[in-house]
């Protein structure tokens, strides 16, 4: 059974890549190219299914496959945490290469076949990140992730295209580069190890301001959790094809980064050691800051995927800080947060696709009306935006209570008002989107005919806002929910 | 034998030079050459294997006795430089014959070749000798082939260049010859060894002080090390190509070599340290030229230029190294001293073929080249990311280990500046890949560069990746030399 | 007047270095770096002197020699000399075929054109 597993978690990582060559191979073919995305993506989330059938009895599933220096090496291992985002990503990557058919070849965008292909790769690196055994192979995949996604925010290749790309990779590379990377080699330093263990590596010995010093270079270095002052790249890199946005920059890209965040928050530090330290109060309240800054900031923006982009860093601002709480409520809520704010944020990107290839308009304030001609699109909007806020009947609600019930375990009475502020603010810049494209109030200017976006990209969407609903019904649908973070939090150090 | 090997190493490559012109076809002469260098690379792995099996070796040149003859050692820290210097050489000359033939007349052509031999020679021989009389030698011999090498570039400028990095390279030579003659009146021996045993009992202190600081600035001068670097980055832009690429790849490093073995081998980094501030000054040195050569690299339109300026950057990485002064540390600069070169080789080899396909280095000429030679351009990103310190790439494993030993040794700032300095290196390499893959206004088919220099390319971004992945051998080899030097036990 | 060379040493050196630096006509530049390597010479011939010894030939009528080591050494640093300063005009020539100049400020007014 373990070799079995074992084979799964490899095939995990090599299936995108598999597709990679596949896609290239069938560069002349476009029916074929995309057949073989679609194909590797539903083998590929039947393979994470599987693997999660095989560990759900506790088995433990761990690889090593190169050794780059003494006690470094690329190590797979299988862990609940990484399982749900494995899952999540492939899932999501099947629909969104569906939705990006329509798209894409309803939008005529050139170059398709290198845009499939590196959509493959990212999603290899991600399935790497998911399954990492210790931090340095997590960080491989991190970085591999940023170079993989690249060309694809700079797709169109025009100036604005490659002004928003060099921004992306500057502060990705730049900050793993200049905070990360000497985060990982001084707990690489005082541990003496970077595998992700139960409980924390750090032992007693280590002063407490190099502890502080490190998680303070975790937390800005990993860039891709989007922390302010380093979100910038997120609105950024939306000059990127939609789907990209949707699948990279609300699920794959910026989930990585928070899920970063999260290991290192649970399996290097440790909860107990975590709240120990002198300076987790002003991380929390600087994230929390970042919290409503995005929030404001969201309100203020006219272009839809803009708006979108802040609400992203907002959001992702939750999952930081359930994750610097490190209490089992706020892991749980940030673990379902990752979870619940992929499907509803996805849904929301490809709405904003839709409404670009059947209308093409970008502006918030052009959208009144377009329910009537548009009504699949609008409904998922709004679905999606209830989930985001979270308000039932969207699966949004579960993971905002666990959140908002990790500030109460760890006394964090302001955290816990920032959060409730910060749901309001969702409400005023994401409802009134839905609401108006259905009542716009005085009638709406009729000016051209406007049709629903192609049949595979609304496909996606209905699914993507249903699952929304469903996990509202039904949350135990995700693994190891509820109970999942015994003995990860309270483990014995 | 092998016992004969060390000699051979340097003489190889000596005898051939002239050789060279028993031939009168380029092609001859150029076939001939890489035989020459792949029989030597060939020697440097027999002796590299021997060090690590056996030990060191020593050679007595003519049979005399060591103190009073020429005495040559091969140590681990020497069979690891030679391998590397002389797999540069060989992999080098195998883009030599492409990349010359839009560069240099062909009736020049065979003085490319006797050159790059001798110069060859020169280094090796610096690398081999365990005498410091005879690093001089070694040392002019090279720097003489290099003045010449760089006065072949095809501008006017080159002539300039050569002329101006003479000046500056004999005074540095010549600062080398003083500083070894007062440790010859103090000492009254020129070999390594010995040396360093009779160093401990001189007593005038302050000719002791003048003496290293002779021999530190006349190397510091060679080694570019800023702010002696102001020869370097017109003689990397203006030499042949292909003379820029082996340059880049090996000269600045064998000077870095003959730094370590004299500062830690020889004359002790603790003699040292008590009387001239060395560790200290290359510890800011080098902070200074891996922030300022990488703004200055920023703002170059030529991209020879601009990698000429990052390799000013990239030997502070290397002064950090030492100056952080434990065997981390130290080890940190030979792993970077290996890595570098395989980096900048590849780099400068990418921009040869460009020159041989658009006849210009300039940064506007790799516009659309991503499309019209997507081999070079990709070998080109590659190499990029390993010089920017990607993981997977060797240029991840040096940087891991120089951010360790200045963690090590609680420098936090300097941690800081490195990482800024390589995040600078991301910004002027991204200029040219963005360039290289955007669309170009003229449609231009696909021209690919000649195959010999693609392979040659190839095998340097192959090594990148491949020393990025196994480390073994890179940095077994750093460890163990940074070992033997620390302890202070010569050979 | 004990260290009578050593100063002639340190003047010529210094003589040397200055005219490198100011000079701007580029074969009065190398006289400089002539000067400035002779000055070496004589640094190495003053070292391997002994007070009352004679060169160092072999004959029978004396007992003390100066160290002949240096002296062989400087032979070496000679012709290293000699090939430097042949390579450092021919290398003036070919400038002042290229550039119609031998002066430093006029090759640098020209190099940027």
């Amino acid at each position: 059974m373990v070799i079995l597993a074992e084979t799964l978690m490899l095939a995990a990582v090599l299936l995108p890549l598999l597709a990679v060559v596949g896609i290239l191979l069938f560069r002349r073919y476009p029916n074929i190219r995309e057949a073989v995305s679609l194909v590797t993506a539903a083998v590929l989330f039947s393979v994470v299914l599987l693997l999660y059938l095989q560990v759900i009895g506790g088995a433990a599933v761990r690889a090593d496959y190169l050794t780059i220096l003494p006690g470094l090496s690329l190590s797979l291992e299988v862990r609940p945490l990484g399982l749900l985002f494995a899952l999540i990503a492939s899932l999501l990557w099947f629909v969104t290469i569906l939705y990006a058919i329509g798209y894409m070849r309803a939008h005529e965008e050139e170059n398709q076949t290198r845009f499939y292909a590196f959509f493959a790769f990212a999603l290899a690196a991600v399935m790497g990140l998911a399954l990492s055994e210790n931090l340095f192979t997590l960080f491989i995949f991190y970085e591999l992730i940023t170079l993989g996604t690249y060309p694809l925010v700079t797709h169109a290749g025009s100036e604005k295209a490659l002004k928003g790309g060099r921004s992306y990779l500057r502060f990705l590379l730049g900050t793993s580069i200049v905070f990360f990377l000497p985060a990982m080699i001084g707990t690489w330093f005082y541990a003496g190890t970077l595998s992700f263990t139960p409980g924390g590596v750090f032992g007693e010995e280590v002063p407490p301001l190099a502890l502080s010093i490190l998680l303070l270079l975790f937390v800005f270095g990993v860039g891709k959790a989007a922390v302010m002052p380093f979100h910038r790249w997120l609105p950024a890199a939306m000059v990127a094809p939609t789907p990209v946005s949707a699948l990279l920059h609300a699920v794959a890209v910026v989930k990585a980064g928070v899920f970063t965040l999260l290991m290192v928050c649970i399996y290097l530090f440790g909860a107990n050691t975590l709240s120990s330290l002198a300076t987790i109060d002003y991380l929390l309240y600087l994230i929390a800051f970042g919290i409503l800054m995005a929030s404001i900031i969201a309100m203020q923006q006219d272009n839809l995927k803009a708006r979108l982009a802040y609400s992203t860093v907002s959001q992702l601002g939750y999952i930081s800080l359930g994750a610097l709480l490190a209490s089992s409520s706020s892991i749980a809520g940030s673990a379902l947060h990752i979870a619940m704010h992929a499907f509803g944020k996805i849904t929301l990107f490809f709405c904003a696709g839709a409404i670009l290839v059947a209308s093409h308009k970008t502006c918030v304030s052009e959208l009144r009306g377009l329910g009537r001609q548009m009504p699949v699109t609008m409904a998922a909007f709004f679905v999606g935006s209830l989930s985001i806020i979270g308000l039932p009947p969207t699966g949004g609600m579960w993971s905002k209570w666990y959140l908002l019930l990790g500030t109460l375990e760890r006394d964090q009475l302001v955290l816990m008002v920032v959060l409730l502020i910060s749901s309001l603010l969702n409400i005023a810049y994401l409802l009134p989107i839905g609401v108006k494209a259905f009542f716009p109030g005085e009638p709406a200017v009729a000016s051209v005919e406007v049709k629903e976006a192609p049949l595979p990209s609304l496909i996606a969407i209905v699914f993507t806002s249903v699952v929304c609903v469903v996990l509202f019904l039904w949350p135990q649908l995700l693994p190891f929910f509820g109970d999942f973070t015994q003995g990860i939090v309270d483990a014995p150090r | 034998m092998i016992s004969h090997l060390p000699i051979l190493q340097v003489v190889l490559p000596l005898l051939a030079a002239p050789a060279c012109l028993i031939f009168v076809r380029a092609r001859s002469i150029w076939l001939f050459t890489c035989l020459a260098c792949l029989l030597t690379f060939g020697i440097s792995v027999a002796l590299f294997l021997h060090v690590s099996d056996v030990g060191p070796l020593s050679y007595e040149v003519g049979g005399w006795p060591a103190p009073w003859g020429i005495e040559y050692t091969i140590d681990s820290l020497s069979s690891y430089v030679l391998l590397l210097v002389s797999a540069i050489a060989a992999v080098v000359i195998l883009a030599a014959n492409s990349s010359l033939g839009p560069e240099l007349p062909e009736r020049q052509q065979p003085a490319f070749y006797v050159l790059f031999l001798l110069c060859l020679t020169g280094l090796l021989g610096i690398v081999a000798t365990g005498d410091v009389f005879n690093v001089f030698v070694f040392l002019e011999v090279s720097s003489l082939a290099t003045y010449a090498l760089i006065a072949l570039g095809r501008q006017r400028q080159a002539l300039w260049a050569a002329y101006q990095y003479l000046i500056v390279g004999t005074i540095g030579a010549s600062f080398f010859l003083v500083g070894i003659g007062f440790l010859y009146a103090l000492t009254g021996t020129l070999n390594m060894s010995d040396l360093s045993e009779r160093l401990v009992e001189v007593e005038q202190q302050q000719l002791l002080a003048v003496a290293f600081g002779f021999v530190v600035v006349g190397i510091a001068l060679k080694m570019a090390l800023l702010p002696l670097h102001g020869w370097l980055p017109n003689a990397y832009a203006f030499a042949p190509s292909i003379a820029t690429t082996f340059l880049a790849a090996s000269a600045t490093k064998v000077s870095l070599y003959l730094f370590i073995r004299l500062y830690y081998g020889v004359f002790g980094a603790e003699t040292v340290d008590a009387l001239l501030p060395v560790s200290i000054v290359f510890l800011l040195l080098g902070i200074i030229a891996v922030l300022a050569a990488s703004l200055v690299a920023f703002r170059q339109s030529d991209v020879k230029r601009m990698l000429a300026f990052s390799s000013i950057a990239q030997i502070g990485y290397m002064a950090v190294g030492i100056g952080v002064g434990s065997t981390l540390g130290l080890q940190a600069s030979l792993l970077h001293l290996f890595n570098h070169a395989f980096i900048k080789g590849a780099l400068f080899l990418a921009v040869a073929s460009v020159v041989y396909r658009t006849g210009s280095s300039q940064i506007d000429a790799f516009r659309g080249l991503g499309y019209r030679m997507p081999w070079t351009m990709a070998g080109l990103v590659l190499a990029s990311l390993s010089l920017i310190g990607v993981p997977l790439t060797a240029g991840f494993v040096s940087k891991w280990f120089l951010v360790l030993a200045a963690i090590e040794s609680g420098l936090w700032v300097v941690v800081l500046i490195v990482l800024v300095g390589s995040f600078i290196s991301l910004f002027y390499l991204w200029k040219i890949v963005e360039l290289a893959y955007s669309k170009s206004d003229s449609e231009a088919s696909r021209n690919e560069a000649p195959p010999l220099m693609l392979i040659a390319l190839w095998v340097l971004v192959i090594a990148n990746i491949y020393f990025g992945i196994d480390t073994r051998l890179t940095v077994g080899a750093s460890a163990s030399a940074a070992a033997t030097l620390i302890e202070g036990a010569p050979w | 007047m004990d260290f009578f060379n050593y100063w002639v040493v340190i003047a010529l050196m210094m003589t040397g270095l200055y005219i490198v630096m100011a000079q701007q006509n580029l074969v009065k530049k190398l006289l400089g770096l002539n000067i400035f390597q002779t000055a070496i010479f004589i640094l190495y011939i003053s070292v391997a002197k002994v007070l009352g010894g004679t060169a160092p030939i072999y004959t029978e009528s004396a007992t003390l020699y100066s160290n002949p080591l240096p002296h062989v050494l400087i032979l070496t640093a000679i012709v290293v000399g000699i090939a430097t300063m042949a390579l450092a005009l021919a290398l003036v020539v070919r400038i002042h075929g290229a550039y119609g100049s031998i002066e430093d400020d006029e090759i640098r007014d020209r190099s940027k054109q």
